[in-house]
C-alpha cells in the first residue's frame, strides 16, 4: 500500500513500509496536523523520526496539533533549482515554530516545521504576500490535498489574530 | 585556554601527524577531463610535492557525493598498490575528518602514509543542489517536506540559520559582504584563483538576489578540480621536500544536537562549532588568541562568520564586527582564506583551504613574488593587488570546516621543523 499524488507536476509516492511518514502524510490528508508523542518521555516531535530524539524510546502516538506558529526564520528565493518552482519566485521558505512545546526540553528548543506560504486557497504566495511576511508573523496551517488520503501542509497568514506591526524581514528589499 | 579535557581524540598524537605534500590541477570551469584524470593528477602532485615516489604511499582516502572516481581507479592508474584505502560520502567538512582516520589507520599499522583526494567536475557536470537524477524521482515522505517545499539547494538549507544570526544579533548585510570584499582582495594576490578581480561591498549587495538573505556574490564559485594533500607520521615528514605543518588536533564531522533536525534545537544561529571548539582547542593545547591564519569555509559568506564566532575567535553575536573589521584580511591580525577560498579561488568542499594553510606554514605560499635562486619565494609581504600573500612568520594556523549549520569539522596546523 502506498499514498500516491502529485503536487506541482512532482509525482509523490510514500510507501507504507516508510511508516512515521505514512501516517503523518495520511493524517494531513484528513485535514490534520500531528506529532509524534513519545510513550515514555511524552515529548513530541515533528516531522517524524523512528525514535525519540529525547529519550530513544521506539514507540509513539499522534497527537493533534493546534496547527498555529510563529514564523521563526525564513529564506525568501529568488533563484529557483527546481523547474517547477521557477513560475513561483519569489518564494517563501518558512521556518515555522509550532505554539506547542516551546523551549521544551531546552530554553531555545522547539517544534519547527519548515514549509511555505499559501494564500487561503492553497495556492503558493504572490510576491505581496510574500513582502509582508517575516519573523514573527503569525501563520496557521491549511492542506493541500494532492492525491486520495494525501495532503501537504502549507501556511498562512492567522488573520484571526493579533499580528506584530512589523514583522523583521531582511534590511534590503 | 590551557585546560585539558577529556575529548574525542587522543592528546598523545598532537604534533605526532603531519601534511608533507599537497597537490592541485587549475582552478576552472570546464576541465575537459574525467574526475579520473583529475583525482590522478592531483594525487601525483601531491606525491610529488612530498619527495615521494607513489611506491612511498601505499594508503588512500577519497570523498566525493557520488560525483568522483574511487580510489582504486586512481590508485591503479598510477601503479600503486595500497594496504588501505577508503571513499567516503560527502563534501565540506570531511577533509579535516580524513585527516584524522588517515592519521588512525596509519597508528593501528594498517599502512605508513595517506593521500587524500577531492576529484569533482563542480561546474561541468554535477553542480551542488541540481536537478539530476534525484530531482526528478517521485517525492517520497521526507523528501515531501524537502524538495517538495522548494528545498534542494544548500543556500536553501542554511538560510534560517542566516537570517536568524541577523534578526538575533543586528548583524547586517553589509558587514556579511565584507567577508567576499576581503577574499576577493586576497585572490588578487593569488594566480591560480578563478575570480582574482577586486569585489566591493555594494557589488556584493548589487548582485541579484538567490535565496534572501544571499547574493550570487554571497554564494562562492562552482569549479572543476582535483586536489590532494599526503599525511604521514612526523618522523616520516624528516625525509620529504617541505618543512611539515605538524597536526596538533582534529575534529571530524562533529554535530548539533539533533544533526538532521539541526533546526529543532537550540538557537539556530549557533552552528556545530560550538560543540567543536571543545575537542578542538583542549586538544591542541592552544586557543583561538593564538591562532595567526584561519581558514573557515566559505560556502557562503555567513558560513565564515558563524563558524568564527563558534570557535570563540570572537565574542557570540559579534561575528559581523568581527569579519569586517579588517583583522581577517592580508595585513590584519588574523587573516582568512588567504587563498581567495571557496568564493574566489575555487570549490572543493574544503581541501584548497587546507594545502593553503600547509603552505603559509612552508613560508611558501604560491603568490606572485619573485623565486630566488634557492627556488623558494622572496616574500615582500606587500599586500596591495597583485602582490604578496604569505603572513609573517606564521607558526599556527586552523581550518574550520562546515557540513551544515548542524555539522562541522576542524583542524589546527603548527610548523613543523
Amino acid at each position: 500500500m502506498a499514498l500516491e499524488g502529485e503536487y506541482l507536476g512532482m509525482p509523490v509516492h510514500i510507501d507504507e513500509v516508510d511508516r512515521e511518514y505514512f501516517e503523518f502524510f495520511g493524517y494531513c490528508g484528513q485535514q490534520q496536523l500531528r506529532a509524534q508523542r513519545c510513550v515514555s518521555c511524552h515529548l513530541k516531535r515533528v516531522p517524524p523520526t523512528t525514535a525519540c530524539p529525547f529519550c530513544s524510546h521506539p514507540e509513539s502516538t499522534w497527537e493533534r496539533l493546534s496547527g498555529c506558529g510563529t514564523v521563526y526564520s525564513y529564506g525568501e528565493i529568488h533563484h529557483a533549482i527546481q523547474p517547477v518552482f521557477r513560475a513561483h519566485t519569489p518564494y517563501l521558505l518558512l521556518l515555522v515554530e509550532l505554539d506547542e512545546q516551546r523551549n521544551e526540553p531546552e530554553e531555545f528548543d522547539g517544534l519547527r516545521v519548515q514549509g511555505n506560504l499559501a494564500t487561503a486557497d492553497a495556492e503558493l504566495a504572490p510576491p505581496d504576500l510574500v513582502g509582508r511576511v517575516g519573523i514573527g508573523t503569525r501563520v496557521t496551517v491549511l492542506f493541500k490535498t494532492i492525491g486520495t488520503g494525501l495532503a501537504v501542509p502549507l501556511w498562512m497568514v492567522d488573520e484571526e489574530v493579533e499580528q506584530p506591526d512589523n514583522p523583521w524581514r531582511y534590511p534590503i528589499e | 585556554m590551557t585546560q585539558e579535557l577529556d575529548a574525542s581524540s587522543s592528546k598523545y598524537l598532537r604534533g605526532r601527524y603531519a601534511i608533507v605534500g599537497v597537490g592541485e590541477t587549475e582552478y576552472t570551469r570546464g576541465s575537459g577531463c574525467t574526475t579520473r584524470a583529475l583525482g590522478t593528477r592531483a594525487v601525483r602532485a601531491a606525491i610529488k610535492d612530498a619527495g615521494l615516489t607513489t611506491d612511498n604511499v601505499d594508503g588512500m582516502l577519497s570523498y566525493s557525493h557520488n560525483d568522483s572516481t574511487p580510489s582504486p581507479t586512481v590508485a591503479g592508474d598510477l601503479g600503486m598498490r595500497l594496504n588501505f584505502h577508503m571513499d567516503v560520502y560527502g563534501g565540506g567538512s570531511s577533509i579535516e575528518a580524513l585527516v584524522g582516520i588517515a592519521m588512525g589507520v596509519i597508528e593501528a599499522g594498517m599502512c605508513k602514509t595517506v593521500v587524500i583526494y577531492r576529484a569533482m567536475n563542480g561546474f561541468s557536470q554535477v553542480r551542488i543542489g541540481g536537478t539530476g537524477r534525484g530531482g526528478r524521482s517521485a517525492l517520497s515522505g521526507s523528501s515531501l517536506l524537502t524538495r517538495g517545499v522548494g528545498l534542494s539547494s544548500a543556500g536553501q538549507m542554511f538560510c534560517h540559520s542566516f537570517m536568524r544570526h541577523m534578526y538575533d544579533y543586528g548583524t547586517t548585510p553589509e558587514q556579511v559582504a565584507h567577508v567576499k570584499v576581503i577574499h576577493s582582495e586576497h585572490a588578487a594576490n593569488n594566480p591560480k584563483a578563478y575570480y582574482r578581480k577586486l569585489t566591493t561591498v555594494d557589488d556584493v549587495l548589487s548582485s541579484r538576489m538567490i535565496v534572501k538573505p544571499l547574493h550570487l556574490l554571497d554564494c562562492c564559485v562552482e569549479t572543476d578540480n582535483g586536489t590532494a594533500i599526503v599525511v604521514t607520521r612526523v618522523d616520516r615528514a624528516r625525509d620529504c621536500r617541505h618543512t611539515p605543518a605538524v597536526i596538533q588536533s582534529v575534529v571530524g564531522r562533529c554535530i548539533k544536537p539533533r544533526g538532521d533536525m539541526h533546526y529543532q534545537s537550540g538557537p539556530i544561529s549557533t552552528v556545530a562549532g560550538h560543540y567543536a571548539k571543545d575537542i578542538l582547542w583542549p586538544n591542541a593545547g592552544v586557543g583561538p588568541e593564538d591562532i595567526q591564519v584561519t581558514g573557515s569555509y566559505d560556502a557562503f559568506t555567513f558560513t565564515t562568520l558563524l563558524q568564527l564566532e563558534d570557535y570563540g575567535f570572537c565574542k557570540k553575536g559579534e561575528g559581523g564586527d568581527y569579519v569586517s573589521s579588517g583583522v581577517m584580511r592580508l595585513g590584519g591580525e588574523r587573516p582568512n582564506n588567504t587563498s581567495g577560498g571557496h568564493l574566489c579561488e575555487g570549490y572543493t568542499h574544503g581541501i584548497n583551504m587546507v594545502i593553503e594553510n600547509v603552505r603559509q606554514l612552508r613560508h611558501d605560499v604560491d603568490d606572485g613574488c619573485p623565486v630566488g635562486p634557492d627556488g623558494r619565494r622572496q616574500h615582500t609581504f606587500d599586500y596591495a593587488e597583485g602582490g604578496c600573500r604569505q603572513v609573517k612568520n606564521v607558526e599556527l594556523t586552523a581550518n574550520l570546516g562546515w557540513g551544515t549549520p548542524g555539522i562541522g569539522s576542524a583542524m589546527v596546523m603548527a610548523r613543523g621543523a
